[in-house]
């Protein structure tokens, strides 16, 4: 999850926008008297530099990502509500969530003529996985038996005394990952997980020609793929200019490209981009600069759309601050959430591109619950605030020497509604409260990694696959990788295991929101809203559209 | 001439080390770890953040890494930035456009400026000069990026005569409307130097010597008012030139020009040590050598300037 100063509002992330055509009818196609598309014409897009060579389990801001999924085709590639479906898999199936057999589809190959077979998956795998190739998102495959042996690391000290570590693989390959034979691969995960198959969307398990581990760097400047586009030629990736992809002429599975390719031009602002549209020099932007946020609509009439997708806010709350330890903390962090008026900050500062939060997780993933019992701690009431509030004092008295401080960056619009809700809190709770400005994100970061935040911090999270699971493991879960305000409850820990553990979606639901009941007494955090995501399209595109993450979906965009 | 011309280059040295040292040192100081915020909630493992590290030479002191950084710079090795593009790449595509442009808005200001300024200097008092007198003044005091975002809603998106940004097809053509708003500025202060000087010299003893000579109009400006007055615009033009070759983060912002400033805002906001100084020796160079340029021709201007 990346927080740049171009998003200009909530995390971008590892996104996923992979979709199937035709599901729900929500294709361009599916207007009626629009005039048939030129299937043939390139679509401009807004972008901005990738970060990182383009090898997918190496991707893991937005910029890159959205170029390696439309290069790459996984096992299964998501619809645009989120549901996952089988792209490259014939099936995946397993009796107990722990061993997993995937069947593939004869025949796919990659643009240079490489077959795809059950290796070139075992192959990749093993390749982002392996600690030595240093891929960002190699730890995506932790839950694979052996994972712990391909990423084992040694630890030394630094010259600047601190501890640094270095690969030291024990393996070279991951026990629990085997290719039966030309199109079977079998998994074994160190633990039963029952939403492990909705992660084979995602771009860290794209497969990999031979040629992209042998030089990884370079193949990652001109990319070879098996995706509903290619690069247009060797070195279509100019950089800090634009990169051009074309349709790949031989791609057969569900994100089928309805126009000739897609450029995206990249902008170091989203400013001049949303000019360029407005001068039909540019067919589409997902980024609407926070000034436009009012008028966009009225600039782009019927040429716009803002659609909710999985992403929240929080604002955390630190247990290492004492004003919010043992009983009264608990009662003061009622009142906090109490005291935040979502509702109108939703409408008036973000315009509607909010909607107020119901519980930890986000809209359209499946399992989604508006109404998980202790949620009506979100609801504005100032009246219960105050009197929760009050409770607390005669519990413990409120160390009020230092305000309470909202701690966020401040280059990203995220000014206006800090102070709303710090003056939530003063005019409610009668506490003197303020926004602790940092210019940039990683001061912010540094500061929560060593626990040196006292007050609240400004927190949000985007899925990187459609699960509930994964906007509470990686967040709340005792050590995960991103709870940097250390919560921990092992009541939580245990529900959200036997989440994993169930052998039926709908179960595995109903104990992650079980789960989420404990983390609604506890309110480590405060949930504020999800995000829809505002974007504007051109004269010369019919129409645009995003997907469950709030990507666009490049593929679906028809020209005029 | 060469000795002048020699010490002059010689003096660079301590320029270039003081300028580095100070950019680097203010780019290290800059609050947060540049590693962990190019990844932001979700972290890699903490063995890639420490390679990286490691790479960019971010676990070492301060003076080991200013150190690596100048034996890199003097073996020619500019190193990758955090993106993993080689520095020197970068320098090659940046400064081409932004050098394009900033010969444009020169060329535009000083065209323009000295034109504008010698009638309203020869007509001084009239009606032409006092417009241009007030006209100078609004560009004066409208900043840049008004001026830019006025420029390319009119001119870019409504009347459609020229791109409303640049992007990757960056060429002499696309650049005019940024360089118009780069140069429009400084056009205001040569057009009021140049009145200035003009006015000055109309009354200078040789001026009336020429006349009274019986030599036409057009050289006694030509020859006599104009090459006289030129000292303190060229002077001012000369220090303009690195100014608009650095300086046009706005400008470059607004337009999303592919040049020196966007990418200097960009790699300040990473937190890229290697990328920001590697530009800023480049500038320090071209002020040099501009400002060098600037004196020698004051001896061509004014043949009683001697260097010693």
């Amino acid at each position: 999850m990346r927080f740049t100063r171009t998003s200009k509002a909530l995390g971008l992330a590892a996104i996923v926008a992979l979709a199937a055509t035709g599901c729900g009818g929500s294709g361009g196609s599916g207007g009626s008297g629009q005039a048939a598309g030129d299937p043939g014409k390139i679509i401009t897009a807004y972008s901005n530099e990738p970060q990182n060579p383009l090898l997918p389990a190496n991707t893991n801001e937005v910029y890159g990502g959205r170029v390696v999924e439309l290069l790459f085709e996984g096992l299964r590639a998501y619809d645009p509500s989120g549901k996952p479906v089988n792209a490259l898999a014939e099936s995946i199936e397993s009796p107990d969530s722990r061993n997993w057999t995937i069947k593939l589809k004869q025949g796919a190959k990659f643009t240079n003529g490489e077959a795809i077979t059950a290796k070139t998956f075992v192959d990749s795998w093993n390749f982002a996985a392996l600690s030595t190739n240093l891929q960002n998102n190699g730890f995506f495959f932790e839950s694979i038996d052996g994972y712990a042996d391909v990423s084992a690391v040694k630890e030394s000290k630094g010259a600047d005394g601190k501890t640094t570590s270095t690969p030291a693989p024990k393996a070279q390959t991951m026990s629990g990952l085997v290719a039966k034979d030309d199109s079977t691969i079998t998994v074994k995960l160190t633990q039963p997980e029952a939403d492990w198959s909705l992660r084979l969307g995602y771009s860290a398990f794209y497969p990999l020609p031979s040629e992209a581990m042998k030089d990884p760097k370079k193949f990652g400047e001109n990319p070879v793929g098996n995706g509903p586009y290619k690069f247009a030629k060797d070195g279509a990736w100019v950089h800090d200019q634009s990169i051009s992809l074309v349709k790949n002429p031989d791609y057969s599975g569900p994100r089928t490209a309805k126009n000739g390719g897609v450029t995206f031009k990249f902008y170091t602002d989203p400013g001049p981009a949303y000019t360029d549209l407005q001068g039909d020099n540019l067919d589409v932007t997902d980024v609407v600069p926070s000034n436009a946020l009012k008028t966009y609509t009225t600039d782009f009439p019927d040429r716009n759309s803002t659609k909710p997708n999985a992403n929240n806010a929080t604002l955390n709350i630190p247990g290492y601050n004492p004003n919010f330890q043992g009983e009264a903390g608990k009662l003061r962090r009622q009142a906090l959430s109490y005291a935040i008026n979502r509702e109108e900050i939703t409408k008036v500062i973000y315009n509607g591109t909010r909607t107020p939060a119901k519980d930890f997780t986000a809209p359209l993933l499946e399992g989604y619950s508006d109404s998980v019992p202790g949620n009506d701690v979100l609801t504005f009431d100032p009246a219960k605030a105050k009197d929760l509030w009050a409770q607390a004092e005669k519990v413990k008295p409120y160390d009020g020497t230092k305000p309470l401080q909202i701690a966020s960056n401040t280059d990203g619009g995220n000014k206006e509604w800090i102070e709303a809700v710090a003056n939530g809190f003063k005019n409610n709770l009668g506490i003197n409260a303020e926004i602790q400005p940092f210019a940039k994100f990683a001061e912010v970061l540094n500061l929560r990694k060593s626990q040196k935040l006292p007050g609240l911090t400004r927190a949000g999270w985007q899925g990187d696959y459609p699960s509930l699971y994964n906007f509470l493991g990686p967040v709340w879960a005792t050590g995960a990788s991103s709870n940097y305000e250390k919560y921990s409850n092992p009541e939580f820990d245990k529900l959200l295991k036997e989440g994993l553990a169930a052998k039926t979606p709908d179960d595995a639901s109903a104990k992650f929101n079980k789960a989420q009941e404990i983390l609604f007494k506890d309110l480590p955090g405060l949930p504020l809203w999800y995000r829809a995501t505002p974007i504007v399209w051109s004269n010369n595109v019919v129409k645009a559209e995003t997907g469950w993450n709030g990507g666009v979906l490049y593929y679906n965009i028809e020209a005029k | 001439m060469t000795r002048y011309i020699i010490r002059r280059l010689l003096q660079v040295i301590p320029v270039f080390l003081g300028t580095t040292l100070l950019v680097y040192y203010m780019v290290f100081a800059l609050p947060g770890d540049p590693i962990a915020a190019l990844f932001g909630d979700r972290q890699p493992p903490q063995s890639v953040i420490d390679a990286l590290r490691n790479q960019y030479n971010l676990d070492q002191p301060f003076w080991v890494q200013y150190g690596l950084f100048l034996k890199n710079l003097f073996t020619f090795n500019l190193g990758v930035d955090f993106t993993q593009q080689p520095i020197a790449a970068t320098l090659a595509r940046i400064f081409p456009v932004t050098a394009m442009l900033a010969v444009e808005a020169l060329i535009i200001q000083a065209v323009f400026g000295v034109l504008f300024g010698v009638f309203a200097g020869l007509r001084k008092g009239k009606l032409f000069d006092s417009t241009v007198l007030v006209a100078s003044l609004v560009v004066i005091a409208v900043p840049t990026f008004v001026l830019g975002f006025v420029f390319q809603l009119v001119f870019g998106v409504q009347l459609g005569w020229a791109r409303p940004t640049v992007g990757a097809s960056a060429n002499w053509g696309n650049l005019i409307l940024p360089a118009v708003v780069l140069g429009l500025v400084s056009f205001a202060y040569v057009l009021r130097l140049t009145r200035t000087s003009v006015i000055e010299n109309m009354n200078a003893d040789y001026v009336r010597t020429a006349t009274a000579k019986g030599l036409s109009r057009p050289r006694v400006v030509l020859a006599h008012i104009l090459r006289n007055s030129m000292i303190p615009v060229v002077t001012y033009l000369g220090a303009n030139l690195g100014g608009l070759m650095g300086g046009a983060i706005v400008t470059e912002g607004i337009f999303n020009v592919p040049g020196v400033g966007n990418k200097l805002y960009q790699a300040v906001q990473r937190g890229e040590g290697p990328t920001v100084v590697a530009i800023v020796s480049v500038l320090v160079l071209v002020f040099v050598v501009a400002n060098l340029l600037v004196d020698l021709l004051y001896a061509w201007l004014d043949p009683r300037i001697r260097y010693e």
